[in-house]
């Protein structure tokens, strides 16, 4: 998931009996299935928590791109450069559709993008591992985006309509990202060296508790799991989100003749569904606490790119006020 | 960024359909907007033409006069095709 533990300020769920009328009258909306729009009436939490989600959602589209701009220049051929370079233009895209989604909210975009350089917001856990060869591209994009693709799928049934709105677009591109992820893992497999074949392993067996983390912590630790359900901010829980991506990413590993590292992994016919081991959750509250093997070049990368960028901005700015005393002097 | 202007962003996806509304960018001036528009909404043909409007030049309908507006129509059944019965013999009209 790419927005992890998301506070929604509310310790207990109210009763319809305990509503105000005008919460009532929304909560029986979202019961409905009736989409909220900007202009209509939510309770304060609830807009605080959609901002919260969605802000963090766009970072973590936008911080995306830097674990995959390190290939760019490092790409075996040109197809693979140009597939990865419009994989990282359409995650800067995501990021822009979310912002758009959360500015309808009341929010302010400068303000939020300062909040998450001065280390006050969250981004998806993931985007803080490093990507140390080649392979790590294919399994970013088969399992990073596999694992976003089974949250966004459901997130498109959100009930706040701008929000659902960017989902529907953002999963429209998504499965590009997974299938070209999956066949780079697949022509090393398949055509790759001895060698080759050992950097799919082992971008694998980096990657993988680092993807099932995304879905966040077990349902019954995760405290503002229940308030989001019944707004329907969230539709599906942490553990149901994550024992689906298990389910049906395994088949492609097997297809793939690779292996997770993960030895209570295995079918159970009883459940119908994969067991799998407990992951290491100190790991995760370290990397969210921000002790990640790179969280700070992750945020000084951003910053460096807003400093540095800023006399473009500038510059348009300028021009544009220039352009606009021209055309006033001509008329 | 602040002193950009917010955009409302519409693309006809076909020849011959409407202009749809698809989400927001933000832009030094209008020509910027263009261009924003353009990367962020139709990099796989999704579109044969843009329009980008200002937001803050958009007047639109409050929630709480939906009643006002639309309710009046509700009662005016006369005003579909359906209201009126005709005997089968008439045919498709």
């Amino acid at each position: 998931m790419y927005a992890q533990m998301v506070d929604t300020g509310t310790k207990r769920l109210k009763t319809l009996e305990e509503m105000s009328p005008e919460e009532r009258d929304f909560q029986e909306k979202i019961d409905a299935e009736t989409k909220i729009e900007a202009k209509n009436w939510m309770p304060d939490a609830y807009r605080k928590t959609l901002v919260r989600q969605i802000s963090q959602h766009a970072h973590s589209e936008i911080v995306g791109m830097l674990p995959e701009g390190n290939w760019v220049t490092r790409a075996p051929t040109l197809k693979r450069k140009l597939q990865l370079m419009a994989k990282i233009q359409d995650e800067a895209g995501h990021g822009l559709y979310l912002y758009s989604a959360m500015e309808t909210l009341g929010a302010d975009r400068d303000e939020e993008i300062q909040k998450l350089h001065d280390g006050k917001a969250k981004y998806s856990s993931i985007f803080n591992y490093p990507t140390l060869n080649w392979a790590d591209m294919g399994a970013v994009g088969w399992l990073v985006d596999g694992a976003a693709i089974v949250n966004q799928v459901v997130l498109q049934r959100t009930s706040y309509g701008p929000y659902s709105r960017a989902m529907v677009r953002i999963c429209k591109e998504e499965s590009f990202h997974q299938r070209q992820g999956y066949q780079i893992l697949l022509d090393m497999m398949r055509e790759g060296t001895q060698e080759q074949k050992d950097m799919v392993q082992d971008a694998i067996n980096r990657l993988w508790w680092p993807a099932l983390m995304m879905f966040g912590p077990h349902d019954d630790e995760s405290p503002n799991s229940q308030q989001s359900m019944v707004w329907k901010i969230k539709r599906k829980s942490n553990d149901e989100l994550r024992q689906m991506f298990i389910d049906q990413t395994i088949p492609q590993l097997e297809f793939l003749g690779c292996t997770v590292p993960d030895p209570d992994l295995k079918w159970n016919e009883e459940r119908g569904h994969y067991d799998f081991g407990e992951i290491n959750w100190k790991e995760f509250y370290d990397v969210l606490k921000g002790n990640g093997p790179c969280n700070h070049e992750r945020i000084s990368t951003r910053r460096k790119a807003i400093d540095e960028g800023a006399w473009v901005r500038e510059a348009a700015v300028a021009y544009a006020a220039k352009q606009k005393q021209r055309a006033a002097k001509a008329a | 960024m602040s002193e950009w202007v917010l955009y409302e962003v519409f693309v006809r996806s076909k020849h011959g359909l409407n202009h749809k509304h698809v989400g927001s960018v933000h832009a030094a001036d209008n020509e910027m907007a263009m261009e924003n528009a353009r990367e962020l909404y139709t990099r796989r043909s999704e579109g044969v033409s843009i329009w980008v409007v200002p937001s803050a030049t958009i007047t639109a309908s409050a929630s709480d006069e939906k009643e006002a507006l639309f309710d009046p129509s509700e009662d005016k059944v006369y005003r579909h095709a359906s209201f009126y019965k005709l005997p089968d013999e008439v045919g498709h009209m």
